[in-house]
């Protein structure tokens, strides 16, 4: 049992960090196509962040067009960009200010100097840009260490990996539902120029799934695996079955009766995740069952605010 | 060896006698500074530093767009209280608060002191801070200041004098805690040399005193607070996590059938006892300012039913105002029939048309004060005021006399302090927190607060106060 406010803070602490994290992962591969010669789908790479993080018209109304420089600055940087690295870290940050009684006193400090760190890179500039997105990543992943190994195990700790696992599952599908859209687009506008390769590895090297996917499939890097791979297989750490059964057995360790809906929106997803064959998923249309369970992921969402985290 | 000075003039030096000999309670730790160079003991402070800003000990600048927090200085050098000296100062403060407690219970039930004769009653009762909601309420163990964090100087006559008594939200108690940490950290061999007498068990004395404060079985006691912007935000959090109770805002409770109740996660649960870091003025819309949205609506209708207890009680306010601070050696005399044994400052009323010509005629010597004022805020320091400052205080003096009070520009007390240029005396305060529950209880120690200004006598953290910590040897 705790306060609903404390819930809300916590779970929004760690969902703000997972999406710095996430946007750290993105941008990094974003980068990393522009420069490889002859990119025919370079433009459209650096469009990708943008269009997942809901921010093109912010953008474009700022800058004449898209480079890596302004790319950088706006989604890196920049304090009046509510979706930068920056602003997530400083809600982050702040989440974590207003609860700090709860956490621990090294994750306080953890996620305390990651926003001063931050700050440093916002007066100094970003000298290497792979160098600031490891530095993201590694930030988002000794804050979840220290979550593992330093707090009591109870409500606190649930809504923090809660918080985590929503982001993640949502982070998760737009990412294969915008790459998908943008490879389809290439290959429909260059057929004989086919990018799919490098397309598919960097989505799968974004998620941190490479290796995975390596020793699942032994084989070219292709739609159909990456597919059932970062939505149906339990076993990968970021795929959307592996975020929807984190968060049942999570939504089961809660005290109290409110979380009934919850449970039940949440296992109705997840036995879905399970049972369906890629082959489904591909016939009725990646991009329209993506889009589906995103509005579902949503609808969890709110049904967790109301249920827990609703305070007037 | 380092180099110590002494105030100039007459002031009275912590560390040092007026033949600049070492005061014996001092010896043990000036032949340890002696024994450390300078570039260590800098490196000890830098790390001070870095370790307060990890660690979030800041206060937030009102105002400030960018987020800024600030740090409260920290001196290394200790306040250094012997035994014998705080054997009197324990039993005055706490011989001071009872009576102040009895007070408040008389002034909102049969008023006998004000019958008596002993206090004008205009001066209590249409008094800002009197709070005519609290009439008539019983309050359990007829407690209304749980918290009491009472101001002393010493003068350059070596003698304590209270300040003032803070009886509504007094703070600072976090920075005594955090400061004996940090001294641990930094020199553990110092306390090894000292038998200081500890303070960490402050959270488990306020917690059982909050606990006291209830009749209910088992009560659920949360701090409440105004919310992260705060400035002393850092310090209700770290209550509320030291005692193991939750730290609520005013949205986080509501009010239904006279019961005030938290939202949690697993549905409401109501709440005993709040301890509130918030104003009177803004806990419940509905009694008092009807635009808070700090506060709870309904509050003060759940309070009077005697469903929840506030600590401090609301309308505390009027016992530390400082129009009413120099009756308060009567109020000793009146209740508990004691001969006080901790000396008040002489105060000038302005609102006596005698003491206000003696006032105005004086006014390059003394300090004039704000009755309702605090922070080192609103206040004139006739010694060290220009021209036109005393010459605008007098305006104000005279258009609203009884808004003021004055007192003898008071020699505060100095200790060595880490400054720019080495080791500078610097004039330091300390306020000691003062629990009431079943008994009256002090952690030994205190907020020693230090004006890092050469000769400023404001201590205040918003002016630019730093502190230290306070040293209380065990007998």
């Amino acid at each position: 049992m705790m306060l609903s406010r404390t819930a809300d803070h916590l779970y929004w602490m760690s969902r703000y960090l997972e999406r710095a994290e996430n946007l750290a992962r993105l941008l990094d591969v974003s980068f990393s196509l522009s420069l490889l010669p002859q990119s025919q789908g370079a433009r459209a790479e650096m469009r990708a962040p943008l269009v997942i993080t809901e921010t093109l018209d912010r953008f474009s109304a700022r800058y004449p067009k898209i480079t890596a420089e302004a790319l950088l600055q706006f989604m890196a940087l920049d304090r009046d960009n509510p979706a930068s690295i920056l602003s997530c870290i400083r809600h982050a940050r702040e989440n974590a200010h207003a609860v700090r009684g709860k956490i621990t006193v090294e994750m306080w400090e953890n996620i305390n100097a990651t926003w001063l760190e931050a700050k440093n890179f916002e007066a100094n500039g970003i000298a290497n840009v792979g160098d600031f997105f490891d530095w993201v990543k590694a930030r988002s992943h000794v804050f979840r260490g220290i979550a593992y190994g330093t707090i009591l195990r109870g409500d606190a700790y649930s809504f923090i990996r809660l918080g985590t696992f929503i982001e993640r599952a949502d982070n998760t599908a737009r990412l294969l539902d915008v790459k998908a859209s943008l490879i389809a687009q290439a290959n429909k506008e260059n057929p004989q120029d086919a990018q799919d390769y490098y397309a598919w590895s960097s989505l799968l090297r974004a998620l941190s799934a490479y290796e995975a996917y390596v020793e699942m499939y032994r084989e070219g890097v292709e739609m159909r695996s990456v597919t059932e791979l970062l939505v149906l297989s339990p076993r990968l750490p970021r795929s959307l079955c592996a975020c929807l059964d984190a968060i049942c057995k999570i939504v089961a360790q809660i005290e109290g009766d409110n979380g009934r809906l919850v449970q039940r929106e949440a296992h109705l997803l997840l036995n879905d995740l399970r049972f369906t064959e890629v082959d489904e998923i591909l016939e009725h249309g990646l991009h329209e069952y993506l889009s589906e369970c995103l509005v579902e992921i949503n609808a969890l969402g709110n049904t967790i605010d109301e249920a827990y985290l609703r305070v007037a | 060896m380092h180099q110590i000075d002494l105030p100039a003039q007459t002031g009275f030096d912590e560390m040092l006698d007026r033949d600049h000999s070492i005061r014996p309670h001092y010896k043990p730790f000036f032949d340890w500074l002696n024994a450390q160079t300078p570039a260590m003991l800098g490196q000890r402070r830098k790390e001070a530093e870095l370790l307060f800003h990890r660690v979030g000990i800041t206060f937030s600048v009102h105002g400030d767009e960018s987020g800024n927090e600030r740090l409260i200085p920290f001196d290394t050098i200790p306040r250094i209280i012997p035994a014998e000296e705080w054997q009197l100062l324990e039993a005055g403060l706490k011989q001071r608060v009872a009576a102040l407690n009895a007070f408040l219970h008389d002034i909102y039930h049969h008023q006998h002191i004000l019958k008596a004769g002993k206090i004008p009653a205009e001066q209590v009762l249409v008094n800002a801070q009197y709070r005519s909601a609290m009439c008539g309420l019983d309050l359990p163990h007829n407690l209304y200041a749980h918290i009491a964090g009472i101001d002393i100087i010493r003068h350059g006559d070596g003698n304590y004098y209270v300040l003032e008594d803070n009886l509504r939200v007094p703070s600072g108690v976090s920075y005594m805690l955090e400061n004996r940490k940090m001294m641990m950290r930094l020199f553990p061999e110092l306390f090894e040399k000292h038998a200081v007498a500890p303070v960490e068990h402050y959270p488990t004395l306020l917690l059982s005193t909050l606990r006291q404060s209830s009749y209910a079985d088992n009560p659920t006691v949360v701090v409440m607070t105004p919310g992260h912007y705060n400035s002393a935000y850092f310090e209700h959090a770290f209550l509320a996590q030291q005692m193991g109770v939750e730290l609520v805002e005013g949205r986080d409770l509501f009010v239904k059938d006279l019961k005030v109740y938290m939202r949690t996660t697993a549905g409401p649960k109501q709440v005993d006892v709040i301890y509130r870091r918030l104003d009177d003025l803004f806990i419940d819309p509905l009694v008092f300012q009807a635009d808070s949205s700090l506060g709870v609506p309904g509050l003060i209708a759940a309070y009077r039913a005697g469903n929840v207890v506030l600590a401090n009680a609301i309308g505390t306010g009027v016992a530390d105002d400082k129009s009413i601070y120099p009756y308060v050696p009567d109020m000793i005399r009146f209740y508990l029939d004691e001969e006080p044994l901790l000396l008040n400052v002489p105060t000038w009323q302005c609102r006596n048309p005698s003491e206000l010509s003696h006032v105005l005629a004086n006014l390059d010597e003394l300090v004039v004060k704000e009755v309702h004022g605090a922070g080192g805020y609103g206040m004139l320091i006739g010694p060290k005021a220009s021209k036109a400052e005393i010459e605008h205080f007098r305006d104000l003096l005279k258009a609203n006399p009884a808004n003021y009070i004055a007192q003898p520009t008071l020699s505060l007390s100095t200790c060595p302090t880490f400054v720019e240029e080495g080791i500078a005396p610097r004039h330091i305060d300390l306020r000691p927190f003062v629990l009431s529950g079943n008994t009256v209880r002090i952690v030994p120690g205190g907020l020693a607060r230090v004006a890092l200004q050469k000769g400023s006598l404001v201590v205040n953290s918003s002016q630019g106060g730093g502190t230290k910590d306070a040293w209380i040897l065990e007998a």
